[in-house]
């Protein structure tokens, strides 16, 4: 965050940023500004003809109005100063290529990559880059999205299916794809990206704009209690010069918010991308604070994406061990996930070990025969053996088929383990049924725990699953799911988002399918996985570089950090006025009422250190929470109350005390340095 | 301060304590549409206004209609009144014979009454006719405060309901606020104080010669029958220039008690109705109870300021002891009758809601208890406020509060489900600049006008206190004077008159279209993300956002008005 190179391109920024036109969109600062000229213009032109101590007091207080004006700027600029960066690697990757488009008679012409046109067939062979954003239509390949995602793994695309959006700028490494091409150049997801992280596109978030709002009437109301001040003060013969006046007002006015605003804005942005996340508007991040109900798919999010082995159950008069035997062997050459977690429970277990095969003869798992297993020619006086494994009903065809008999032992075994939400896998040996093997999801450790801080935090979680319901609420419980939605199609999925939004509540969730991209734009905050469609993350208002679903916490709880980061610093802001009040007050009229020197409960050496002091503390106060800005305040998934009255307490009550501190620290300072 | 004391402040806790939450409840049934109780006998009465006004009781109004329909309500009101004060003297019921006002008095007069403030640059008892002071002024008692409660309605309809334009119907609410609240109060009320001794007839004004030998005017008039409302309703203009304090006005000391209690009802009963109508009772006793801490915040230190000895009178040798004999405390400007306690409280109680009666003066005060007079005022009348308008402003200030501290929850601010955004924060900000816009402006002006500075009869931060004081009450629709200035000028009747009318409408417009921008919303059901706004720690919350926002507005005038006169000891004798 505090990379040098980023704050020394920020301290010039800071100065860039004065410009007025640019000024004038943080009405708060534009104040400021106005207010440092007004003072420069006074420090010139008393030069010389005021006494020595009062333009040195115009010179001071207006060194510092322009430092709190430039803190702010750079408080901003250091917020932009990473995605900057960011943008600049990401702009060398979006460097011109060459396209080869086929034209519709089949003949490769050479196009600049800028002036490819939406539809255009581009054939990408080994080792070149990918022109455009688009749709792989012929082939497979494997391509490095690393510029992208920082990934440095390959990921395959491929036509047809899930997996066949690329993107522009990626490097095709084995094979040749054709992808038509599905955006304008300049409007590419790298374009978008770049725009995005670079803050170019940034917009003004609705709950930005609110308190934009609220901040410039503070401002106003300010402007007002301290422009009437002066006829009352000459009423009272105590009329005060317009530094003090200025120097007032700027301290009144919500200087720390109204200059770390645009930056915990920028800075939350920011976290997301840390975390490859891409928000294609603030607004999303927002509604992701917001947010009261996530939608979370159950394989990848909930549980991990396959079923495992859990347990061996034996029927009647065969042992454990046999079973795990005849699993093992029947799993040995299966290269699933489901096959290979029945060979490492197998060793764990018992501590059978893998082993070569002899003679044997692989059956694969076919759709009609639903089975899979090995037939081991008999060697060594080992007879020959013949295993199987598959759904119940197949393997008692083949067992009853083989001429054996089927215990009345199973069924209550397969329909235990079918209820608990499992899959039973049952194991036989020509003629004899020896068991089944207990699959089931193996739901992520710690997952319970996220959902049930989620819970306090008031965001209920459903989980979407294709699972029959039976299996879907064993998931669930174990889980700590609130609800879930078993057998989902995608039209079940809308259904559910739009019901939920009918009741007010703001619905997150993830999906990388074309059949989830109605569901993803109807959602208030719709992650797309990068592996996804292109129809998906165009639906989507965010897309998951790294394609992990289980981010969406992640997201709901950076959108909250946004939100209280905001109102912690606002509070703050407002709170810290009291103080600067019983420092200016007294220092104004003391000379002309020498009793309201009982109201300078800080002891301030005399009125111009006082004044001084309360500007500088103003102007340091946003280089000292530049960092709480940047980082945001420390999330908690607690409930709202706890959190509430947390926060109250160390800014609220905070921002009340603590200026009376930093006022009389600064104090002591000035005035031991001669300020008078 | 005496036991006596402390006695009258818990008597009126207690009796507001058993009444407050009875009458919301009632209130509650009054303003939420369906069956409420009375229906036999208000229900005809009702209809036939209807019937006669051509108001469709069931016409819903989208909020734009509702504001349209206050404002023709108030203009047209407005020109009648007008019209009434200037010509007086050509109509009947007037037995004293007094003229028509001038232009720029009546002006000020007129829109005194009309919203709600009751500002009187001019003395009762030798410019009002007794036509004037019923058809006119107690007129705009009653629906002045009744447009109050319609506004303070229609903000409540608008955080309950959903997805709808419509508030509710503004001649409906009128109606029949006045017909089932104000009136029946009244009636009981009037006769009540007429039992004390308050007076009601149609006579002139009689010169008698007292036992001392010297002659004496005493005035007649309708006023037991103003005289309820006047306080029921948080109006504040007596039939008498000397208010609360004249013996016709309030007799004795049970009268006083009464019109306290009469002062703090209704505004006290909103909240409660509030709680009932969005289902929640706590969000009510939040309410109630930010404005109650106010109330006797302030309250106790002003009879703690009144109660202890003045300085000044202290070393001009006065006794300020209390004894059997007298009460004791700065008794400068206060009725014997009711001694320097029961002022701080009536004080307190007149300007913590937008009523403005005294039963002392104000500008006797000493300059703390003035300074606490003054700010009371400038919490903007809302603790606990007029009727209704207490309600609403105080829910302004929950909508401020939400906003600025509900993001520390980590969701954009919501109050009741309701989402507070762009559009409700420009609403909330128009409402909270343009009193202060007002008093300011105003007041900075009057201390630099030649012509204005005339008026000030005390010279120094008394003086900045009485101007402040004069824009402060007027602007915030309160109509206590600090007295010490002439106020019947051109320029104070006209820019006071319209301090008047920005501080009513210039609220009140808003508040309907944040209940009209809020009707349209849909709610988030409330979890555990939820920001808490039925808590202790959202009252606490509200409480500081008051005195915070008010403090930091006022402070620099206040330090220059009451704080600097209290510090350096130039008080006003």
């Amino acid at each position: 965050m505090f990379d040098p190179a980023i704050l020394r391109r920020a301290v010039g920024d800071a100065f860039r940023k004065l410009n007025p036109r640019q000024m004038w969109r943080n009405p708060v600062m534009f104040v400021v500004e106005v207010g440092s000229v007004l003072t420069t213009v006074l420090f010139f032109r008393d030069l010389g003809s005021a006494t020595a101590a009062n333009s040195a007091f115009t010179g001071l207080v207006s060194a510092w109005l322009w430092f709190t004006v430039l803190f702010a700027n750079f408080a901003e600029a250091v917020a932009e100063g990473r995605g900057k960066a960011q943008a600049d690697t990401l702009r060398k990757t979006r460097s011109e290529t060459v396209a080869h488009v086929r034209t519709a008679d089949g003949a490769l012409v050479e196009k600049p990559s800028s002036q490819l046109a939406v539809g255009d067939l581009c054939v990408v062979r080994p080792g070149q880059l990918i022109p455009g954003d688009g749709e792989v239509v012929e082939g497979i390949a494997s391509v490095d999205e690393s510029a992208i995602t920082g990934e440095s793994a390959p990921v395959i695309r491929e036509s047809g299916g899930d997996r066949s959006s690329v993107t522009g700028g990626t490097r095709v490494l084995s094979d040749e794809i054709v992808v038509r091409i599905s955006s304008k150049p300049g409007e590419s997801f790298l374009d978008r990206m770049i725009a995005l992280v670079e803050g170019a596109s940034r917009q003004k978030t609705p709950n930005e704009i609110a308190l934009n709002i609220l901040l410039a009437g503070l401002t106003i109301i300010f402007l007002l209690a301290v422009v009437s001040l002066q006829p009352f003060a000459m009423y009272s013969h105590a009329q005060q010069t317009i530094t003090v006046l200025v120097a007032l007002l700027v301290c009144l006015i919500p200087t720390t918010i109204g200059g770390l605003l645009s930056a915990i804005g920028i800075a939350g942005m920011d976290r997301l991308v840390q975390r490859n996340v891409l928000a294609m508007s603030g607004r999303a991040v927002e509604a992701a604070g917001d947010c009261s109900t996530l939608l979370l798919d159950k394989t990848g999010t909930i549980t991990l994406g396959n079923r495992q082995a859990a347990e061996f159950l034996p029927l009647q008069g065969v042992s454990e061990e046999d079973l795990a035997d005849a699993a093992q062997l029947s799993s040995l050459a299966d290269e699933t996930p489901e096959g290979r977690s029945i060979v490492v429970l197998a060793k764990e277990r018992y501590g059978l070990r893998e082993r070569e095969l002899v003679g044997a003869t692989l059956v694969a798992f076919t759709a009609q025969t639903r089975m899979s297993g090995v037939d081991l020619q008999a060697h060594d006086g080992v007879p020959a053996r013949s295993i199987r494994k598959g759904a119940t009903d197949s393997v008692r065809r083949w067992v009853t088929e083989q001429g054996g008999h089927v215990p009345d032992g199973l069924e209550p075994i397969v329909e235990r383990i079918s209820t608990s939400g499992g899959t039973p896998l049952v194991v036989a040996d020509n003629t004899r049924v020896f068991g089944v093997i207990h699959l089931k999801d193996i739901v992520k450790s710690g997952i319970a725990e996220r959902f049930e801080g989620l819970r306090k935090m008031g965001i209920r979680t459903v989980m979407i699953t294709g699972d029959n319901p039976l299996t879907a609420a064993a998931i669930a419980k174990e889980a700590g799911v609130d609800d879930f939605l078993a057998e989902a199609t995608p039209e079940d999925k809308m259904a559910l988002i739009k019901k939920e939004q009918s009741g007010g509540f703001l619905v997150a969730m993830t999906g990388d399918g074309t059949n989830d991209a109605p569901a993803l734009a109807q959602a208030d905050v719709g992650v797309a996985m990068n592996t996804g469609t292109q129809a998906a993350k165009e639906a989507g208002n965010m897309v998951d570089l790294d394609s992990n679903p289980t981010k969406l916490i992640e997201i709901v709880e950076i959108g909250k950090q946004l939100l209280i980061t905001r109102g912690s610093l606002t509070t703050f802001s407002i709170a810290n006025d009291v103080a600067k009040y019983f420092a200016i007050i007294p220092a104004m009229f003391q000379d002309v009422f020498r009793p309201l020197r009982t109201l300078n409960v800080m002891h301030l050496a005399n009125p111009h250190s006082a004044i001084l002091s309360a500007v500088i503390f103003n102007a340091l106060i946003i280089v000292a929470l530049i960092p709480l800005a940047l980082k945001g305040v420390k999330f908690r998934p607690l409930g709202a109350a706890a959190v509430l009255r947390r926060n109250l307490l160390i800014y609220g009550v905070g921002g009340v005390i603590a200026p009376f501190i930093g006022i009389k620290i600064i104090d002591v300072v000035i005035s031991a340095a001669g300020v008078h | 301060m005496s036991a006596a004391a402390w006695a009258q402040v818990a008597i009126v806790v207690v009796a507001l304590a058993v009444a407050a939450p009875l009458l919301g409840r009632y209130l509650a049934r009054v303003y939420g549409g369906g069956a409420a109780p009375g229906d036999r006998i208000f229900g005809p009465v009702e209809r036939l206004i209807y019937r006669v006004c051509g108001i469709d009781p069931e016409g819903e109004q989208h909020w734009k209609v509702y504001a349209y329909s206050l404002l023709a309500f108030s203009f047209v009101s407005l020109l009648i009144l007008y019209a009434q004060v200037r010509l007086q003297g050509h109509l009947p019921l007037n037995p004293d014979h007094f003229k028509g006002m001038p232009p720029v008095l009546a002006f000020n007069t007129a829109v005194s009454f009309l919203t709600n403030t009751n500002w009187q640059n001019y003395a009762g008892e030798s410019t009002a006719a007794q036509l004037t002071q019923m058809a006119g002024f107690a007129f705009h008692n009653f629906v002045s405060a009744a447009a109050g409660a319609a506004v303070g309605v229609a903000l409540v309809r608008g955080l309950i309901r959903r997805r709808t334009g419509n508030l509710g119907n503004f001649w409906v609410d009128l109606t029949r606020t006045c017909t089932r609240v104000l009136l029946p109060i009244a009636i009981v009320g009037a006769l009540f104080f007429v039992s004390q001794g308050v007076v009601q007839n149609f006579h002139a004004a009689r010169t008698v010669t007292t036992v001392e030998g010297a002659t004496q005017t005493l005035p007649g008039g309708p006023v037991a029958s103003q005289e309820v409302i006047k306080e029921a309703g948080q109006n504040g203009g007596g039939p008498y220039n000397a208010n609360s304090s004249h013996p016709f006005e309030n007799p004795n000391p049970l009268s006083n008690g009464v019109q306290i209690f009469l002062i703090l009802l209704i505004p006290f009963s909103f909240p409660f109705a509030y709680g009932r109508m969005v289902g929640d009772r706590k969000q009510g006793y939040v309410v109630v109870a930010t404005m109650f801490v106010l109330w006797l915040g302030t309250s106790l230190a002003i009879m703690a300021f009144e109660t202890a000895p003045s300085p000044v009178l202290a070393q001009a040798g006065a006794s300020q002891a209390a004894t059997a004999t007298q009460s004791g405390g700065n008794m400068e400007g206060k009725e014997v009758r009711f001694g320097a306690a029961s002022c701080g409280l009536f004080a307190g109680s007149t300007t913590g809601t937008s009523t403005g009666a005294v039963n002392c003066a104000h500008d006797s005060l000493t300059p703390l208890a003035g300074g606490t007079v003054l700010l009371n005022i400038m919490f903007g009348e809302v603790d606990p406020g007029g009727t209704g308008s207490g309600l609403y402003g105080m829910l302004v200030f929950a909508l401020l509060a939400v906003f600025i501290a509900g993001l520390m929850v980590g969701r954009t601010p919501e109050y009741l489900g309701k989402k507070i955004q762009a559009a409700e924060m420009k609403l909330v900000v128009v409402y909270i600049l343009a009193v202060p816009l007002a008093i300011l402006t105003f007041s900075a002006a009057s201390v630099l006008l030649k012509a204005a500075l005339g008026s000030i009869f005390n010279p120094g931060p008394h003086g900045l206190s009485e101007v402040v004081y004069a824009f402060t009450s007027q602007a915030n629709n309160n109509g206590s004077a600090f007295a010490g200035l002439n106020g019947n000028t051109t320029w104070y009747n006209i820019t006071g008159g319209i301090a008047m009318l920005i501080g009513r409408f210039f609220l009140m417009i808003p508040v309907l279209a944040i209940a009209g921008s809020l009707a349209r919303k849909q709610p988030v059901p409330p979890s555990a993300g939820t920001f808490p706004t039925g808590s202790k720690l959202f009252f606490g919350l509200l409480l500081g956002v008051v005195i915070l926002v008010v403090g930091l507005t006022y402070f620099p005038v206040l330090a220059l008005g009451p704080i600097v006169e209290h510090l350096v000891g130039h008080f006003h004798v």
